[in-house]
């Protein structure tokens, strides 16, 4: 039994380095290396379309509406296939590498490269739709459950109980301990942002359509969750917590300067520009690893086949464990990032103590 | 570097679809599902005191009930020696009011013996004196059947009645 499995292990193990040899044999005969920047910007950056594979050198882009406003000429709305090799279409091209506002859409006008308004669906927005929809499905087919089924009788099995633990545990754990007495004001805004950073950091571990795009380690989006977590924090702080933000418990010459209040306004806003930086880095980096592991495997191409497929080996099963590392993240950032929050919410929310 | 800062588009587009996706799963998932879970593990909760207050209950009448029997355990000795009691009194009365109505007859009795010889002894003591009298009489007549003797007894009879006087 044991010796079988040492066998398919071994099989297993070379597949992949003779897949890669002779992919990397193409690479080369190609006459082009790899192109480091391109390859890993073009994971974790954004694009106006979905690149999902290249068969026989022939690219498979999923095409994105354009949207633009120009200043000029108005607004303007095509297919993202009009602008995919840097051709100019309405005025508008893709910026080259080494000019102005590089990969973006850029008109050129009187005064140079002019970057319009630009809301297009790029492919996070796509990637950002797609998984929004899943969490909609998961989240609403678990909720129907209950409206079908009578909870007080019955608990769910299956999926809407995995859902159910660990809705209950993100609510008991974090939620109801951070927050305190008035916690079920929050506990929707919580649980959405949990769900919607774990489908997201999932779908960014997943190689291929529809998933791999870097959603949760893009700024643009934790500066948007981080910004949701700034106005529960502060729409909703009480008394107590502006009374300690403008004139804390400190001597009076401390306020009077006003050292102690200028420290605390910078506070209000390093917490979410912590919990968006936080989730950004760890997500990006991850992204970073996992793609720098396996460009391991095309670097080492030019180096002999032996070397090659040797290496192949130790990337394949460094590769597994950088994976499995980065589930492990996936769910500790979206458990950092709402415990964060409830406790940031829990402290503006904080009676004040009496002697 | 455009990976640090922040793409408006992109920002424009993950507000808008955040607002929405929390606007839909605050309004019909999680309140719902936190709800019934709550409920839910309320329920549990509740039903686990109650089936403990049963329980303390159950307990309780137990011991009620045992105290019960002890209770009835003790008036049943309490009645039984009381009826025993009042046996032995009854007994002991009855034979006190036997012994009286015995001596009472007794002594009845005798009163009545003494009065039946009393009246017996009278007549016998009238019979007597009758029959003397008439023993007398008869005796008397005769010996008073001739003159001499009649004159004999009335000198002697004077001469007594002189002597005395």
């Amino acid at each position: 039994m044991r010796r079988i499995g040492i066998i398919l292990l071994t099989i297993a193990l070379l597949l992949p380095a003779c897949a890669v040899t002779a992919h990397a044999a193409t690479t080369a005969e190609k006459g082009g290396g790899l192109d480091m920047k391109e390859y890993l910007f073009g994971h974790i950056g954004d694009s106006y379309g979905w690149h999902v594979t290249t068969i026989n050198g022939h690219h498979v882009t999923i095409h994105l509406p354009v949207i633009l406003h120009s200043s000029t000429s108005g607004w303007h709305a095509f297919s993202s296939k009009h602008i995919e090799e840097g051709e100019v279409y309405e005025g508008f091209r893709l910026a080259a590498t080494g000019e102005k506002h590089e990969g973006k859409l850029v008109e050129e006008t009187a005064d140079g490269l002019v970057k319009p308004l630009d809301i297009s669906i790029t492919k996070n927005v796509a990637g950002i739709m797609f998984s929004s929809l899943l969490l909609i499905l998961i989240v609403l087919s678990t909720a129907r459950w209950y409206r079908k089924h009578d909870a007080m009788e019955e608990a769910p099995q299956g999926f809407a109980g995995v859902m159910e633990m660990v809705i209950t545990m993100i609510e008991d754990d974090i939620i109801k301990d951070s927050i305190g007495k008035d916690y079920k004001r929050y506990s929707p805004y919580l649980l959405t942002a949990f769900f919607f950073i774990f489908i997201n950091n999932l779908l960014g571990i997943v190689p291929f359509f529809p998933g791999g795009a870097n959603i949760t380690g893009n700024i643009a989006v934790t500066l948007a969750l981080a910004m949701c977590t700034f106005i529960a924090i502060n729409v909703f702080g009480n008394k107590h917590y502006w009374k300690d933000i403008l004139w804390p418990d400190v001597p009076v010459f401390l306020k009077a300067i006003p050292l102690m209040p200028v420290i605390e306004i910078m506070g209000m806003f390093t917490k979410p520009f912590s919990l968006m930086v936080r989730l950004f880095a760890n997500i990006l980096a991850g992204h970073i690893m996992l793609l720098g592991v396996v460009a391991m495997i095309f670097l080492t191409a030019s180096l002999g086949p032996a070397i090659n497929s040797g290496l192949s080996v130790v990337v394949v099963i460094f590769g597994v464990f950088m994976d499995v590392l980065e589930l492990l993240v996936a769910f500790l950032q979206a458990y950092v990032f709402t415990m964060l929050s409830a406790v940031f919410i829990g402290l503006s929310r904080q009676e004040p103590e009496t002697e | 570097m455009s990976l640090i800062t922040p793409d408006f588009g992109l920002l424009f587009w993950m507000t808008l679809i955040f607002a929405i996706l929390f606007f839909v799963l605050a309004k019909f998932g999680f309140p719902l599902i936190t709800s019934m879970v709550n409920k839910r593990s309320e329920r549990i909760a509740g039903s686990i005191r109650m089936a403990k207050e049963a329980e303390q209950k159950l307990g309780e009448m137990a011991e009620q009930q045992a105290k019960m029997l002890e209770e009835t355990r003790a008036e049943q000795a309490r009645i039984l020696k009381e009826a025993s009691q009042a046996r032995d009194s009854i007994i002991a009365q009855a034979k006190a009011q036997a012994q009286d109505e015995t001596q009472k007859m007794l002594a009845h009795a005798r009163t009545q013996i003494a009065a039946e010889k009393e009246s017996a002894l009278r007549d016998i003591r009238r019979e007597v004196a009758v029959l003397s009298v008439n023993v007398a009489e008869k005796v008397l007549r005769k010996e008073l059947g001739d003159e001499d003797k009649q004159i004999e007894l009335v000198s002697k009879m004077v001469d007594e009645v002189a002597r005395l006087s």
